[in-house]
C-alpha cells in the first residue's frame, strides 16, 4: 500500500509539472492573465481531460473486446463519430454543438456495436486478426466520410477533426469537454462489472452479471468520450491503446485498481506529446495526434512483439 | 434437483437436442458421456442457463430456470468450462474474491474473505495468491478456476470437460477431487466427459446422448455392458472387472 500511495504522490506530482511546463509554452509571454485564462489553462485543461478519458475508453474497449490491441480509434468508433458529425453538417450546418454531439455519440454507438457484430461473426480467435478487421473497418468508415466530404465540400472540415489538434482550444470553445468527467467517474463506479465482461460472457453470466448490459452501457460510455473528445479536439490516436496496455502490465487488469492509474497516465502521456509537438519546430506546432501517432504505433510494435513472445 | 422437461434446441435449424427428458439424482455426481455432437455441452449450457432452449423447460429444485434472476441463479448453480481463455490480468487473490461476486456485488465483506482463505487453502494455492493468473502453468490455472467456483459456494457445480488437456496424474487427481467435493462438501455435481472409464470408476449416475437424445440413464454398472457401449459409440468395447470396477479396453477394438 505504501508503494502505491508514493507511486500515486509522484505521478501527481508530474502532472502538476507537466500542467505548468504546458501553460507556459507559447510566443507571448505570460505578461498578462488574460492569455493565461483565454487560451493556455483551457488547452491544458482540455488536454488532462482527453488524455485521461481516452485511456478510460480504451481500457474498456479492451475489456469489452476481450483483446488488447483494440482501442476507440481502431473500432471504427471515432471514425463512425465523425461520419455522424458530417451529416450534420451536412444536414443543418445551423445545428448547435449539442446536436452535433448526440448525433456524433449515437453514430459512435451504432458504429461500434456493427464492428463487435462483424468480429462475433468472423468467430476469429487470433488476437491479431480482431484489431486488423477494426482498422480495416475504421479505414471503410473513414473512406465514407472523406467521399461524403469531397461531395459536400467539407474536406478541410474533416481534415480538421481527424488531425488531434489542441492549438484552437480558447475559452468557451472547449467546455463541452467536461462531459468526459462525470462519464469517467462512471466507467469507475462500473469498474468490477467491466472487469468481468472481460473474462467473457459465459463467465460474467455465471457471475450473474446481465454481459449484455454491462457491453451496451460501456459502449455508451465509450461514446460519449469520442464524440466529445472528436467535437473539440479531434482523432487522437494510440493513447487509449498504449496506456491501458503499459498499466495492465504493470498493475493487472482489475479495474477497480488499475482505472485511476489509466487516467492518470492518459493525461500525462497527452500532455507530454503536446508539449513535444508545441517545442520541436517551436515558434509552430506539431498537431498533437501525430506525435500520438508516431509514439504510439512504435510502441504498439512493441507491445505486438513482447505479448507474441510472452504467447 | 434438476429435471429437464421436453427440451429441444437447434442451432441454423440444425437440431442438437431432441425432446430429452431427464431427471438428475438428488445427489452424488452425475457424468455425461456420449459421441462428438451428441449435445453433451449444449446440454450443460441449457441447465446452466448460458443458453435458452427452442422448446421444453429446465427446472432447479422445482422452479423453472426461467423464473430465476441471474443473481439468484449465480449463487445456486455455478459451471466450468475447460478453455477459459483469459487474456485479462488478475492477481488470484482478486481472481478468487470474483468468484464471491453474486454474494457481495462488488463490495466483500468479512464473510467474503473468510470464504476466500478457505478455499485458497482447500485448493492449495495460496502460495502463487499475487501473481497474475496468465504466469500460471496450466495446472496451476485450473486448481485457481476451481477455487473461483467453490467461493461462488454454490450448491450445483457443472464442469465442461475438465479432463481436457490434463495430463494422467492430473486427470486422476481432478477426479478424486470432485469425489471430494461430494463426499466432503456435499456438492452436487454434473460432468460432460469423454472417457467411460473415469465416468465409470468416479461418478453415481451416468447419463448417455447420442445423435440429441438420452441413450441411457443410470448406474454405471448398468452402462458398462458391451452391447449397451457398442450401442451408443457405434464400435466394439469389450468390458472387464478390475478391482470391482467395469472398465472397457476398448483400445484395440
Amino acid at each position: 500500500m505504501g508503494s502505491t500511495l508514493k507511486a500515486g504522490i509522484v505521478a501527481g506530482l508530474l502532472l502538476g509539472g507537466l500542467s505548468i511546463v504546458s501553460l507556459s509554452i507559447g510566443v507571448a509571454d505570460l505578461a498578462s492573465l488574460d492569455l493565461l485564462w483565454a487560451s493556455r489553462l483551457p488547452r491544458t485543461l482540455a488536454l488532462v481531460l482527453t488524455g485521461m478519458s481516452l485511456a478510460v475508453a480504451g481500457m474498456i474497449m479492451q475489456m469489452i473486446v476481450q483483446n488488447r490491441f483494440v482501442e476507440p480509434a481502431t473500432t471504427g468508433t471515432l471514425e463512425c463519430a465523425a461520419l455522424g458529425m458530417l451529416g450534420v453538417l451536412v444536414w443543418n450546418p445551423e445545428a448547435s454543438v449539442f446536436t452535433r454531439m448526440t448525433v456524433a455519440t449515437i453514430a459512435a454507438l451504432a458504429g461500434t456495436l456493427l464492428y463487435l457484430q462483424l468480429i462475433r461473426r468472423i468467430r476469429w480467435e487470433s488476437t491479431v486478426i480482431v484489431p486488423l478487421v477494426g482498422m480495416v473497418y475504421a479505414g471503410i468508415a473513414g473512406a465514407v466520410a472523406g467521399f461524403i466530404a469531397f461531395q459536400e465540400d467539407l474536406l478541410q472540415t474533416l481534415y480538421v477533426w481527424m488531425q488531434g489538434d489542441f492549438s484552437a482550444i480558447l475559452r468557451g470553445r472547449y467546455e463541452l469537454l467536461w462531459m468526459v468527467l462525470p462519464v469517467s467517474i462512471l466507467a469507475y463506479w462500473s469498474a468490477d462489472r467491466f472487469t468481468l465482461i472481460g473474462l467473457g460472457r459465459e463467465t460474467s453470466e455465471t457471475l450473474g452479471i446481465p454481459y449484455r448490459w454491462i457491453v451496451t452501457w460501456g459502449l455508451i460510455l465509450i461514446s460519449v468520450i469520442s464524440a466529445s473528445t472528436l467535437v473539440t479536439a479531434g482523432l487522437i490516436p494510440f493513447v487509449g491503446l498504449l496506456v491501458p496496455n503499459l498499466v495492465s502490465l504493470v498493475m493487472g487488469d482489475n479495474l477497480r485498481r488499475a482505472l485511476p492509474w489509466v487516467a492518470l497516465s492518459g493525461a500525462l502521456l497527452l500532455l507530454l506529446c503536446d508539449i513535444v509537438g508545441r517545442l520541436i519546430t517551436f515558434p509552430y506546432e506539431v498537431p498533437v495526434g501525430t506525435v500520438t501517432g508516431l509514439v504510439g504505433s512504435a510502441g504498439f510494435l512493441v507491445l505486438l512483439a513482447k505479448r507474441h513472445a510472452r504467447g | 434437483m434438476i429435471v429437464v422437461e421436453q427440451v429441444t434446441r437447434h442451432y441454423d435449424r440444425e437440431p442438437v437436442l431432441h425432446a430429452v427428458e431427464l431427471r438428475l439424482a438428488a445427489a452424488g455426481l452425475t457424468a455425461i458421456i456420449g459421441p462428438n455432437g451428441a449435445g453433451k455441452s449444449t446440454l450443460l449450457s441449457l441447465i446452466a442457463g448460458l443458453d435458452q432452449p427452442d422448446g421444453g423447460q429446465i427446472f432447479l429444485d422445482g422452479r423453472p430456470l426461467a423464473a430465476y434472476t441471474r443473481r439468484e441463479l449465480a449463487t445456486s448453480l455455478t459451471m466450468l468450462r475447460q478453455r477459459q481463455a483469459f487474456n485479462a490480468r488478475l492477481r488470484v487473490r482478486e481472481l478468487v474474491l470474483f468468484g464471491r461476486y453474486p454474494h457481495h456485488q462488488g463490495r466483500p465483506g468479512a464473510a467474503d474473505y473468510a470464504k476466500l482463505d478457505e478455499v485458497m487453502t482447500y485448493m492449495h494455492v495460496t502460495e502463487v495468491a499475487d501473481r497474475f493468473f496468465d504466469q500460471l502453468s496450466g495446472g496451476q490455472q485450473q486448481r485457481v478456476l476451481i477455487a473461483m467456483a467453490l467461493a461462488q459456494d454454490t450448491p450445483y457445480l457443472l464442469l465442461d470437460e475438465p479432463l481436457n488437456n490434463l495430463d494422467i496424474p492430473n486427470a486422476v487427481a481432478m477426479m478424486k477431487l470432485l469425489r471430494r467435493f461430494v463426499e466432503d462438501l456435499g456438492k452436487r455435481i454434473v460432468i460432460v466427459i469423454h472417457d467411460v472409464n473415469f465416468a465409470s470408476c468416479y461418478s453415481d449416475e451416468v447419463i448417455a446422448l447420442k445423435d440429441g437424445r438420452v441413450a441411457f440413464q443410470g448406474n454405471p454398472a448398468d452402462l458398462m455392458v458391451p452391447k449397451m457401449l457398442e450401442s451408443i459409440y457405434g464400435m466394439p468395447m469389450p468390458v472387464q472387472v478390475i478391482d470391482d470396477k467395469p472398465v472397457s479396453f476398448y483400445y484395440l477394438s
